[in-house]
């Protein structure tokens, strides 16, 4: 276990380490910092002196060296809009990034257990078919083109629901959160549900076709012989076995809710990370593109490594030492 | 009684479904529309000449001042919504398939190399492919853009790095099978040189599960042009995909205007279904497992 984790921690450290190598070389090679860093009314000696401040003139192996040990000291330079480090500006932005995600994650869970149980229980029957054909929709839909429907439909048409922004917030160890308020809950509705679509469609299949796959077995039919009632039988026997691969991808594709909340961000103008990478990319705030990126690429190799080790504490059966 | 072919039977089974068979039909359609844009568009969206600002934003029906109807109503430019997404449809299905054929191209044959010459080689490759697929397209997309910039090409670009992965990863699975059977030793043993081996013999051994991916990669690609370039990251303003189109009417909507999203928004839909759906029929038929 010990030394597994050691090899992982050593694998995330290169992954992270190429990437740096990749960002590095995609803002100062493919494109020209100077062009980006220095205001285009500078003249020639004042573009001279900001270049030799920037260290733009040494060896681009030595500028690496540089940018790799600010980075390290937790120093992604400044935002030219915003005037504040990189790093802090995105932190301030995750809270309304992280709320939204965790929400669109319960959602999925809530609403794609128990579709994807019934459709199990009874594919036969019309419900079934009809949650089925609609999880088809949830997959092949484009995320922003949902989201623009709903606000037509909700905000626009039907006025009930807030179309952009996050509402009044609370401040909860000194982070704003819309979710204690209920002005700030009914700004969440709309962006949560979009951002959980595809998961619930994606949880919902995998409820389903694990009930499928377990119901024929033999010792589910041994728990029935032996005259147990069908809610226990359901919850405990079958649940406990298809919750594995259900948590699991729950687990995966929280870095992806995360990632495709730069969609959702934009469309219900949410105030999150997503939507500051978008603006960003927009006006070349370049520092801010290379702390967001950073900070993506941090977050994955965590949630991979949470994962790998959730596999173990469900499923005593997966040594990780053997699966390497 | 005639022989039947495989061609035959492959039509035959595939025409079960009578979802797919519309799906084709609906595909094809969209094809020729694209193509034939501007003979069947009623207005040249692109000449400033045949725009009137006074048209802008008429809903749908609306009739301009020389007589020209606007069946799905006109944006902000007094430009013909129905011109608009034929001409539309076109850069979104051009950069869709382009890309996912290319990708197609340079991910099955690095996936061919994989599988036939192993070794270093293939643990080089499917640890990027791992690398690749354990970040969501759309992010990887977004790193790439944020460093070219926009513009049709890099998107195209950012798609075709995008979307290899999955196809070497499907070609090595195929040719893993495939290189253990004895067509390929025997064409071994003629001495064949070895790019004639892997793409005249084992290529086109491995290409049913490739083209059901194929279809499927060109839905997303799709998808992601549309996503990028409703995000501003994708084609640039002179040649307006359908995401664009989409993200042009979003302002429009909250005052009620919602023809200029939504009818884009119902083209692309179309497309991406109508897709999926000879896809999933194409991944039964040409699936030997599922052989009756």
């Amino acid at each position: 276990m010990t030394s597994w984790l050691l090899r992982r921690l050593i694998q995330a450290l290169f992954v992270v380490l190429a990437m740096t190598v990749i960002v590095f070389l995609g803002v100062n090679v493919i494109g020209n910092p100077v062009d980006i860093l220095i205001s285009p009314q500078a003249d020639q000696a004042e573009r001279a002196r900001a270049i030799i401040a920037l260290g733009l003139d040494r060896p681009i192996w030595e500028q690496y060296g540089t940018f790799l040990w600010s980075a390290m000291q937790g120093d992604l330079g400044k935002s030219f809009v915003f005037n504040e480090p990189a790093l802090r500006l995105i932190a301030s932005r995750m809270p309304a990034t992280l709320e939204l995600a965790v929400t669109a994650v319960l959602l999925s869970i809530v609403l794609g257990i128990p579709l994807g149980l019934y459709a199990g229980l009874r594919p036969q029957s019309l419900g079934g078919r009809l949650i089925m054909a609609g999880s088809i929709f949830g997959f092949s839909l484009p995320t922003f083109w949902v989201g623009l429907m709903l606000i037509m439909v909700f905000a626009v048409q039907l006025g009930w629901l807030p179309s952009t922004g996050r509402g009044q917030t609370e401040t909860l160890f000194g982070v704003p959160w819309s979710f204690l308020t209920r002005d700030g809950l009914a700004h969440m509705v709309m962006p949560a549900t979009n951002l959980a679509l595809g998961n619930i469609a994606l949880v919902l299949r995998l409820t389903r076709a694990g009930v499928r796959e377990t119901l024929p077995m033999d010792y589910i039919k041994f728990a029935r012989a032996k005259g147990l009632g069908p809610a226990r039988v359901l919850f405990v026997h079958v649940m406990k076995n298809i919750l594995i691969p259900i948590v699991t991808v729950i687990g995966l594709e929280f870095g992806s809710i995360i990632a495709f909340a730069v969609v959702t961000e934009s469309v219900f103008a949410w105030p999150g990370m997503g939507k500051l990478i978008i603006d960003s990319i927009n006006v070349l705030d370049r520092p801010v593109i290379v702390a967001y990126l950073m900070m993506i690429v941090f977050l994955f190799i965590f949630i991979n490594l949470i994962v790998d080790l959730l596999y173990t504490v469900l499923d005593p059966r997966v040594r990780l030492d053997s699966r390497e | 009684m005639k022989e039947e072919t495989p061609f035959t039977r492959f039509r035959k089974e595939f025409a079960e479904s009578p979802l797919a068979v519309l799906g084709l039909v609906v595909v094809l359609i969209i094809a020729a529309l694209a193509l034939l844009a501007p003979l069947i568009t009623p207005q040249n969206p692109y000449d400033l000449a045949q725009l009137d600002i006074m048209d802008g934003r008429l809903a749908p029906g609306a009739k301009s001042a020389d007589g020209l109807t606007f069946w799905l109503g006109t944006d902000d430019q007094g430009r013909d919504m129905l011109s608009g997404i034929i001409y539309g449809l076109r850069i979104s299905l051009g950069v869709g398939i382009g890309s996912a054929v290319v990708a197609g191209i340079i991910g099955s044959s690095l996936g061919l190399a994989a599988a036939y010459f192993g070794g270093r080689l293939e643990t080089a490759i499917m640890r990027l492919v791992d690398l690749q697929l354990s970040f969501p397209a759309i992010l990887v997309a977004l790193m790439i853009l944020a460093v070219l910039g926009k513009g049709v090409l890099n998107v195209m670009l950012a798609i075709t790095l995008v979307e290899w992965a999955r196809y070497a990863r499907t070609a090595r699975g195929a040719a893993l099978v495939e290189r253990r059977r004895e067509y390929i030793e025997a064409a071994e043993c003629l001495a064949l040189p070895r790019w004639r081996l892997l793409f005249r013999h084992l290529l086109p051994n491995c290409m049913p599960p490739l083209i059901v991916i194929g279809t499927i990669q060109i839905a997303r690609a799709i998808t992601l042009e549309a996503t990028l370039s409703f995000l501003g990251l994708g084609v640039p303003i002179t040649e307006p995909s359908l995401g664009l189109l989409i993200a042009n009417g979003y302002q429009y909507m909250l005052s009620g205007k919602y023809w200029i999203s939504f009818y884009p928004g119902i083209a692309l839909l179309t497309t991406i279904v109508a897709i999926n759906l000879v896809g999933d029929q194409l991944r039964d038929v040409l699936n030997p497992r599922l052989k009756r």
